[in-house]
């Protein structure tokens, strides 16, 4: 039973596979950062979870001699917290210059305009060039 | 196929790795003796209650430095990203937002900025503190931007705003290697009591400085995100 009481931990469980999942199956980039997003949250409960001491309040002193929880995981867990708000605006400005250039969020479909199958022509995002595909494979190298 | 079943092995594999430390785990009885140092010394040397900003403003002010300037980086590369997307004219209007987001974002707003800078001035007494603060403060530039997709936000403003916290945020650690007791200490100004609002020193001072960055950071990066809306 001492499984079950633990219940954040399977909530740190569930929320790590399903992003770990998201990210590494999931071929759309804005799904891939959602899934990132999802396994961070994971992390920082993981952490905080483990911060908590037996019997002990939150870190706020109110009177002395009390028994709080190591505030150290929360400093840590505040600065991920942070930084990861940024890494997400990073990659979703990263992803919006991608659908610009690709025409595409999909990862197949971004590797198949990289790296066209042999005889068929790549399709161009940029509908102004109207080049055969010889030439358009010239350009790419 | 074999890459969906790549996935699953990778997948068994860091539940089997999470599951035997999870299996082994003990919650603890007691702080360990960095969390002790801190919780006994925190009140009685540097006057604030909240050991987490304490820790993050004081003890460990260089990091945090650090840290706002990742976050500066992160901002300022954004708008590097970002920048010279397609011009505005060839933008479809965006759509316009409805009575119940444009009413409702008149009335909270102000109440969200409110509350952003109440966590930030009693930072060093109750859970919050500058990077909270500043989060709550864009939430509330992200609920303007929603309601109104079309206005535009000073860029020039919101760089200046944060280019003078920073500048006096390192400006104040730099006087408390002069007069108090290192880089970032906070007894450059006096203590006071406990549990006052003008009391651990430089720490609310800081926390306000702190605040003003995140929130002109992120405000920044949602007004560049925002910009370039729509392809």
């Amino acid at each position: 039973m001492e499984l079950l009481g633990q219940y954040n931990y399977w909530v740190v469980f569930f929320l790590m596979m399903t992003g770990f999942y998201v990210v590494i199956a999931r071929g759309n980039l804005v799904a891939k950062i959602v899934g990132l997003n999802i396994f961070q949250t994971s992390v920082f409960l993981l952490y905080i979870s483990m911060g908590k001491v037996s019997g002990g309040t939150a870190p706020i002193v109110a009177d002395p001699g009390s028994l709080y929880s190591n505030p150290l995981p929360h400093v840590l867990i505040l600065t991920a917290i942070v930084v990861g708000v940024a890494t997400t605006a990073l990659g979703l400005a990263l992803v919006v210059r991608i659908k610009e250039a690709y025409g595409t969020v999909e990862e197949d479909e971004i590797y198949a305009q990289d790296d066209p199958p042999h005889g068929s022509a790549p399709a161009l995002a940029q509908g102004s060039e109207t080049a055969t595909a010889d030439s358009a494979g010239e350009a790419r190298r | 196929m074999i890459r969906r079943a790549l996935v699953l092995v990778l997948l068994a594999v860091l539940g089997a790795l999470f599951a035997a430390l999870w299996l082994g785990f003990t919650p603890a009885e007691e702080l360990g003796l960095t969390g002790r140092y801190y919780a006994e010394h925190t009140a009685p040397d540097l006057g604030a209650a909240n050991l987490v900003t304490a820790i993050i403003v004081t003890y460990r002010g260089l990091d945090t430095l650090g840290e706002v300037t990742v976050l500066f980086l992160s901002a300022a590369i954004v708008g590097l990203v970002l920048a010279g997307g397609r011009p505005a004219a060839r933008r479809k209007p965006p759509v316009p937002a409805g009575e119940l987001l444009a009413t409702g974002s008149r009335l909270l707003v102000p109440l969200i900025l409110l509350l952003g800078a109440y966590v930030i001035v009693n930072g060093h007494l109750t859970p919050g503190g500058g990077f909270q603060g500043g989060a709550i403060l864009a939430s509330g530039t992200l609920l303007l931007l929603l309601a109104e997709p079309l206005k535009r936000f000073s860029h020039g403003l919101i760089t200046r705003i944060e280019s003078l916290s920073g500048a006096t945020f390192v400006a104040l650690g730099l006087l408390g290697l002069v007069f108090a007791g290192g880089f970032l200490d906070n007894r450059l100004l006096p203590v006071g009591t406990l549990g006052e609002l003008f009391s651990a020193g430089l720490m609310p001072v800081i926390s306000v400085l702190i605040g003003l960055k995140v929130g002109a950071e992120f405000s920044s990066m949602l007004a560049s995100l925002s910009e370039t809306e729509d392809s």
